[in-house]
């Protein structure tokens, strides 16, 4: 797999990845997106440069090790859903502000926050398991 | 009764309990001395039951409850009338006596804690059981005697004479107690009344439903299995594995006395027809004179009185089953005699073998001197046994007499075997009490001398006990008899017997009995050998059967585990697949709901067809890919098909997740394969193959009559509709899909992103579990099994 | 369109089974992944099947003008996809180390928890 055009293009390719799965997840609430899919785009682009360029390189890119990636994102859901325990709504109820940051309004919401949980949760686990296989790849 | 008055009998119907909880601690501190604090439960609960005296005797009952499972009527309540008040006076006062006995006999033992536990918890479920109401309380208590009677047989599990005792005695009273479950569930369905107190009245509807007889039969399952009665008797003999205590305690007053107080307990309801009168009496005597004649061949003291019991039992049964109100009255009358010189000679055998180190009756003698106070408890409950003047027994075996006497034959043959019988055991009893301690000293194991009060007292109270009821016997019969007999009769009875003997066929009777036990007495080593010999020659018995019986249970259950657990993958899959197709087309078929014949789409699209058949080319080739390559390019195809479905039927988003997901499949598996050399073709015989497509085609068919069966209906959309009314206006967003997943239905995916996690983690443990073996270019071939070894 | 949908899952179905009955992990490894598909488009065509129209509200409504596809079962599979891919990588490398361990890709031959000849249970007491 480790031909020289593949080498070359992956890095590129696994950047325009990543990229593109944040677009996925963040315009997820209105168009077809959401973590789930933005979750297993990163998660390929992550496989595809481990292939291309083996695993060690994929894990200084990504710093964390990717289980505590995807813990993350499995506290920060359960997270966005106790933040309404402060409002005295029940768990998970949806809470949104719309603070205006350099003249733009923007809507954040707690929502927003569990879907990035989900994302990280499902680019963590599959990454893991994926850079697992290719390292005893390697041997 | 009020309120207070009914939460007062429910903490004392937990008291044992209580106690029992307690136990194990007190005895830490106390050691022995702990029996005389733990007596007081039983004695409180004696007290307290002394206490319905006035009313009970009145004819009147205490009852009281609360509800328990109220969607099924089923309640927790108790009804004390004359029969239960006398077994809960009988199970509480020899309890007490059996607590402290039980001190002095395990004085030092290292469990005994938990012995005094145990046997409290016993009493606790026992107690129970007489006052129950409510059937399902009545089982429920029923079968804890069972499963305490279990550890308390099973006490010295170290032996394993004890634990299979244990377990036989856990086995056939356990299953009798689901055979009483069967009866008292018929019951219920034939009378719709839940509780004893609304069966009584019921006794003739009963008696006259077509279903009387099974419901007789389960019944008597039940109580026949508890009692003991023949051929189900041979685990009270065994069950003398138990420590003295136990045995004196179960097989007096309480465990076996279960399965009577059954039968006197529904004799009103179930009573007084031709079954009922013949089935008890032909049980209860064959029971009495086979019960007789296996005492006669022991000679362990305890054994001999195991058969003795045996043998009272049936005798208590006939009675029962007789039904006439002599009967009756005799069977409550010997019940309380036997309770109480059954009671008192298990506790003087134990006492015997405390003190002297053995119970062979043959290797004892002379004990008199030593024992001074235990021979005269003997002595006294010996004569109750044989039924002479001045003690209780003469009172019952007079009635027994009054009873069976009339001019039918039924009645004389009857009579026979109740004066045989009767004989016997005043031999037996008396052979208790003389010969250890009459007769020239004979050298015991142990340098016998009189025990410590807790060993003397409950035998010497008991004997005593006899004796004041026979005197004062007016004052016994209008508290404890009557009104039992009363409640047993489900009608007003009165006792009047007392010792002053009328003369008259009765004692006519009583000095045939009399004189036939003393003839026997005198040839007693004769009887014992002429007994053997009979039994050596008849060789099977059901104590052998038993053990037949849970060898070829276990046989049976392996062979069957073997054959529906082979071990093999494949054969559960099978199984498991072939039950799914069954459920699929089996009730579609039974019920008639196959879907009606589709009609052909109206607007078909080229593209669709084209989207399915490049699906099916790939499952196609799945299955007869023969390299690796092909079979992972294959699956893709399928894969990326579906994921074309989902985006024709306006789902983008499972789309893309779909697409993604089979290609990470296909990638990871394709990392795998080639690192295993796997090979994806099939390498079956034919014949497997084609059961394997049969059952894999009657899944596939069922799952697709499903389907369409299911689109043919309407479906219930309200969901969705929510789902799409308020997404936008309450959780401001537009995907209507990722609203559900993130927003409405937040928990669920909080929950899924978990498991998803959870499974990373598990992949990544099994990766890094070490490996056993060495890198794989020195592990094959013959090294990998040496390095295998070492490890 | 629904009964032809019908007939393709009855068909995958039908391949997933097949191939879950095998002697070979790696057969039912990819009848379980087969397995996964028939199972999703099996709800997805019990909430009946709409073209064109995917489960989004236009930006000026709050709700939809016309009927859109039924947004719940897809919202169930979605999950289930995601799922059910964990389970697969999970049983792959379940799969993957048992050859590892045992040498052998045929589960007729791992008989590690139930071997061959079991004896019978002691009969005493």
């Amino acid at each position: 797999m480790q031909t020289l055009i593949f080498r070359t293009v992956a890095p590129f390719l696994s950047a325009l990845m990543v990229v593109f799965s944040i677009f996925v997840l963040l315009r997820g609430h209105n168009e077809p997106g959401g973590g789930f899919i933005g979750g297993l785009i990163a998660a390929s682009a992550l496989a595809i440069y481990g292939i291309a360029c083996g695993v060690t390189p994929v894990r200084r890119a990504i710093y964390f090790h990717p289980m505590n990636i995807a813990s993350f994102g499995v506290m920060l859901g359960g997270a966005a859903g106790m933040i309404s325990i402060f409002f005295g709504v029940p768990f998970m109820t949806g809470l949104w502000v719309y603070p205006n940051i350099l003249g733009v309004e923007v809507a954040l919401s707690t929502v927003l926050f569990f879907d990035i949980g989900v994302y990280f949760a499902v680019v963590g686990t599959i990454t893991s398991v994926a850079l697992a296989l290719e390292e005893r790849d390697e041997i | 009764m009020g309120a207070d008055a009914a939460g007062t009998t429910f903490i004392i119907l937990m008291l044992p309990f209580i106690a029992a909880i307690c136990a194990p601690f007190l005895t830490r501190h106390l050691k022995h001395n702990a029996a005389w604090v733990l007596s007081l439960a039983p004695l409180a609960i004696f007290v307290h039951m002394l206490g319905f005296s006035p009313v009970v005797s009145a004819g009147e009952a205490v009852s009281g409850g609360f509800s328990w499972i109220p969607t099924f009527g089923v309640n927790f309540s108790w009804y004390i009338d004359g029969l239960s008040q006398t077994f809960a006076l009988l199970i509480s006062g020899i309890g007490a006596l059996i607590v402290l006995y039980a001190g002095g006999y395990l004085k030092g033992h290292e469990h005994l804690g938990r012995f005094f536990s145990f046997i409290l918890l016993f009493m606790g479920a026992m107690l129970g059981l007489v006052v129950a109401d409510g059937f399902m309380t009545l089982f429920v208590y029923w079968e804890l005697t069972s499963i305490t009677s279990f550890l308390l047989i099973g006490f010295d599990h170290k032996r394993e004479a004890s634990r299979r005792a244990a377990l036989q005695a856990l086995v056939v009273t356990g299953g009798g107690g689901l055979a009483l479950l069967a009866g008292l569930l018929l019951l219920w369905s034939m009378t719709g009344v839940t509780e004893l107190s609304a069966l009584l009245p019921l006794g003739a509807e009963v008696r006259a439903h077509p279903l009387y007889m099974v419901a007789l039969i389960l019944v008597l399952g039940g109580a026949f299995s508890k009692s003991a009665q023949f051929p189900l008797h041979f685990w009270l003999p065994n069950a003398m594995e138990a420590p003295t205590p136990v045995s004196a305690y179960l097989h007096s007053a309480t465990m076996v006395k279960a399965g009577v107080y059954l039968l006197m307990r529904l004799n009103p309801v179930l009573g007084d027809t031709l079954a009922w009168e013949t089935i008890l009496p032909l049980f209860g005597g064959t029971t009495l004179i086979v019960g007789t004649l296996l005492a006669i061949r022991q000679t362990d003291l305890k054994l001999m009185l195991a058969y003795t019991t045996v043998s009272s039992l049936g005798l208590l049964v006939m009675l029962t089953g007789f039904g006439s109100e002599h009967a009756i009255e005799a069977a409550v009358l010997y019940l309380v005699a036997h309770s109480m010189f059954k009671g008192c000679l298990f506790m003087v055998a134990g006492a015997i073998d405390h003190e002297a180190g053995t119970r062979d009756v043959t290797k004892l003698g002379g004990l008199k001197a030593a024992m001074p106070i235990t021979f005269a408890a003997a002595l006294a409950a010996a004569i109750s046994m044989g039924g002479l003047p001045p003690f209780f027994g003469f009172l019952a075996k007079e009635e027994i007499y009054y009873a069976l006497w009339a001019a039918s034959p039924w009645a004389i043959a009857f009579t026979v075997v109740a004066i045989v019988g009767n004989g016997l055991m005043l031999v037996i009893g008396f052979a208790l009490a003389l010969k250890p301690f009459l007769g020239p000293k004979v050298e015991t194991p142990k340098h016998a001398h009189e025990g410590p009060v807790l060993l003397w007292l409950g035998p010497v109270v008991l004997a005593l006990a006899g004796f004041l009821t026979a005197i004062l016997s007016p004052l016994a019969h209008r508290f404890i008899s009557s009104p039992m007999a009363s409640a047993v009769a489900g009608e007003e009875t009165a006792i009047t017997i007392s010792l002053i003997p009328s003369i008259g066929m009765p004692l006519a009777l009583s000095i045939v009995t009399v004189v036939f036990g003393v003839l026997v007495y005198r040839g007693l080593d004769r009887a014992r050998a002429g007994v053997a010999s009979l039994l050596h020659a008849i060789g099977w018995g059901p104590d052998r059967g038993f053990d037949q019986f849970m060898d070829a249970l276990v046989r049976l259950s392996f062979s069957v585990t073997r054959r529906v657990q082979p071990g093999r993958l494949d054969v559960y899959m099978k199984m498991t697949f072939a039950m799914v197709a069954l459920a699929l087309l089996v009730p579609m078929l039974r019920y008639g709901e196959l879907p009606s014949w589709p009609s052909w789409p109206e607007d078909t699209r080229f593209h669709e067809f084209a989207v399915l058949l490049i699906g099916l080319a790939g499952l196609v080739a799945v299955l007869i890919a023969k390299d690796r390559l092909t079979a992972i390019v294959s699956l893709g195809i399928q894969g990326f098909a579906v994921a074309l479905v989902f985006m024709l039927y306006a789902a983008p988003d499972l789309s893309f997740t779909q697409f993604m997901v089979e290609t990470l499949s296909v990638v990871i598996l394709a990392l795998v394969m080639t690192r295993l050399r796997l090979y994806p073709s099939d390498h079956r015989p034919w014949s497997e193959r084609i059961v394997s497509g049969l059952i894999a085609i009657g899944c596939g068919l069922g799952f697709m009559l499903y389907l369409i069966r299911v689109t043919q209906d309407a479906l219930d959309l309200r969901l969705s509709e929510f789902f799409t009314q308020f997404s936008k206006p309450i959780a401001h967003g537009a995907n209507i899909v990722n609203v559900i997943l993130v927003d409405f239905r937040g928990t669920d995916t909080l929950g899924e992103i978990a498991v998803v996690t959870i499974a990373g983690i598990a992949i990544l443990a099994l990766l890094r579990v070490r490996t056993r073996r060495r890198p794989r270019a020195e592990a094959t071939g013959a090294g990998a099994i040496a390095v295998r070894e070492e490890a | 369109m629904e009964p032809i949908l019908a007939v393709f899952v009855g068909a995958l179905f039908t391949v997933a089974i097949y191939l879950m009955m095998s002697r070979h992990t790696i057969r039912i490894l990819m009848g379980v992944m087969i397995f996964g598909n028939a199972v999703n488009l099996l709800i997805f065509t019990a909430g009946r099947l709409t073209r064109d129209v995917p489960p989004i509200i236009p930006a000026a409504l709050d709700v939809p003008e016309i009927a859109t596809a039924n947004p719940l079962p897809q919202a169930l599979i979605l999950t289930a996809i995601v799922i059910s891919f964990s389970f697969f990588a999970f049983l792959l490398v379940l799969g993957f180390r048992a050859y590892q361990e045992l040498d052998t890709d045929d589960s007729r031959e791992m008989r590690l928890a139930e071997p061959k000849d079991d004896p019978l249970p002691p009969l005493g007491y």
